[in-house]
């Protein structure tokens, strides 16, 4: 299958502080791949790299064989690649439909275009359409999160890159936003998915990658990496429990 | 009850030169969270453009459009000089040092409004100057025993109508929909497809054209000019900014056409000398008991 974004080698700083050092990953067209990782391993500056907010100090990244190193990120979204936030990031003070509106900025010339997609988002989260005049500020934390994500579908993109999709929510809605995303899946879009929590996201992606103080230490397809020993221990539960048990020990005898 | 109604109409007057100049600061305050201390000396270039195209081509210019026309080329003149020079001033003595943080901005801001001041001194001269008369002539209309400047009806009529079509760009439009969430986030604005630049560049330019077709307003409505101008309205429009909302745009209007009555219906009934005291106790009012002015009310972002 033909390879939308490949990434090599990528070294990012802050600072003198190094967040990611030497990853190298792809994503397909029409995938769902997942990026699994403890709090700091550099999931999201593996994103924001990606969407031109941190700037590479090493490496290549590339979108349809074209490099989007220092390329900004407003050019990025109009690339083809659309970067839904962790924390949602939905601009409290304008309205739902305004948010909705500003997915699809560099359209806006084309009224027609803007609400087929509206429409399509509507769809997708009807619960979006009734709360179209509301301010999103006064959103429920799932609300926001739908609609965070009809917005960066709003610029209709080749690859979504979604960053803890499922932070906060309750379990119920945890469902459904991953049940949303696979929907989306199936209607072409790539996905790149950072999540914390890895039995879900492996339950819908092809493949994951699992990233490690800024390395990747394990990678390959999904339903392999489930049965992996060392993911099951330190992403599914498995003997995780016991493991900080020890950890903590450790620091106690410290 | 005329003197109520004109000292209203006179407040108003006043209120809109403030108002249009608040929106500059407020825009710029909104998106760049810099207090654009320059856009004062900017209204006030506006206002010596204004002067150089009225007062020195009087004969030519009024020869061919009019009175009135002379009046909206003359804003025109301004507004356009008066952006351009907000861009550059952006340009020169901004950009270069944002990375650095907010308060050198603000210390180089400073530093761009005496050298303003300064130029306009150089250039036109330190005696102030004047709309005369022969330029912009003032006919009082009496209705049933109310005077009113018909001046003052084309004035207020004029910043009606630009503050309405600010507003409408700002609440109504993708376009301002898009400047308010770079207010709000820029980073996630940038993920929107937004190019910052292009935000920027509408702020730094349409702030001070408004401030600049204030400044034409002001010299036909009092004459009188000077190169130390875009203090005193600079600091009353700064006021207003903040009664209003900094980096609200209604608010701006609302808090520049608040502090003109006030000013006004101070003067009139309390005490002439004490105006600016009443403007000033009113903001410090609302600054104890509405921090964040009259319309800047912050929706509590949940995360």
């Amino acid at each position: 299958m033909e390879t939308l974004l490949k990434i090599s080698d990528l070294h990012i700083y802050y600072g003198s502080i190094q967040a990611l050092k030497g990853i190298s990953l792809d994503v397909k067209k029409s995938e769902i791949v997942s990026v699994l990782g403890a709090n700091g391993a550099g999931k999201s500056t593996l994103l924001r790299a990606i969407s031109g907010l941190v700037p590479v100090h090493k490496g290549e990244i590339l979108f349809r064989e074209k490099t989007l190193k220092r390329r900004e990120s407003y050019k990025i979204v109009i690339d083809g690649i659309s970067h839904v936030p962790e924390g949602r990031h939905v601009f409290a003070t304008l309205s739902v439909e305004e948010n909705l509106n500003l997915g699809a900025f560099n359209r806006r010339g084309n009224q027609k275009l803007v609400s087929e997609r509206k429409e399509r988002a509507y769809d997708l989260f009807p619960i979006l359409k009734q709360r179209k005049d509301q301010l999103a500020g006064t959103l429920s934390g799932g609300e926001q999160q739908m609609l965070a994500i009809g917005r960066g579908l709003m610029s209709d993109p080749e690859l979504l890159l979604l960053d803890e999709p499922s932070l906060g929510l309750a379990p119920l809605l945890v469902k459904q936003i991953f049940k949303i995303i696979k929907e989306i899946n199936e209607r072409g879009i790539a996905i790149l998915l950072v999540e914390q929590n890895a039995r879900k996201a492996l339950a819908i992606s092809n493949r994951a990658y699992v990233l490690e103080t800024g390395n990747v230490t394990i990678s390959g397809s999904s339903s392999k990496l489930k049965d992996d020993k060392k993911v099951q221990e330190a992403y599914l539960g498995g003997t995780a429990l016991k493991k900080q048990k020890n950890h903590f020990l450790l620091k106690s005898n410290i | 009850m005329s003197l109520v109604i004109e000292q209203l109409l006179n407040g108003l007057t006043i209120g809109s030169f403030y108002a249009l100049i608040a929106l500059g600061y407020s825009m710029v305050y909104g998106v760049m969270k810099l207090i654009n201390f320059a856009h004062g000396d900017l209204f006030a270039l506006g206002s010596y453009l204004g002067y150089t195209l009225l007062v020195m081509g009087t004969a030519y210019v009024t020869s061919i459009l009019g009175i009135w026309g002379g009046m909206i080329a003359a804003m025109l003149v301004a507004a356009i000089g008066s952006g351009v020079m907000g861009l550059l001033v952006e340009r020169i003595a901004y950009r270069p040092i944002y990375p650095t943080g907010r308060l050198p901005a603000v210390v180089s801001a400073l530093g761009v409004s005496i050298f303003l001041q300064n130029a306009i001194m150089v250039v036109w001269g330190a005696r102030p100057q004047a709309y005369t008369s022969d330029v912009i002539p003032s006919n009082i209309l009496t209705i049933g025993g109310l005077r009113i400047n018909i001046l003052q009806i084309i004035i207020l009529f004029l910043s009606f109508l630009l503050m309405g079509i600010l507003y409408y760009i700002i609440q109504k439009t993708t376009f301002g929909a898009a400047i308010r969430a770079c207010a709000l986030d820029r980073e996630t604005a940038a993920l929107m497809g937004i190019n910052i630049n292009l935000i920027i560049f509408f702020i730094f330019a349409l702030g001070p054209a408004l401030g600049g077709t204030a400044g034409v307003m002001v010299g036909v409505y009092y004459r009188r000019i000077s190169f130390i101008m875009g203090w005193n309205y600079g600091l009353k429009a700064f006021t207003a900014t903040i009664l209003g909302g900094i980096g609200n745009i209604p608010g701006a209007m609302i808090g520049g056409l608040i502090l003109g009555v006030l000013e006004m219906l101070g003067s009139t009934y309390i005490s002439t000398p004490y105006k600016d005291v009443f403007v000033f106790l009113v903001l410090i009012l609302v600054l104890i008991f509405r921090p964040r002015g009259i319309l800047g009310e912050k929706v509590a972002e949940k995360v």
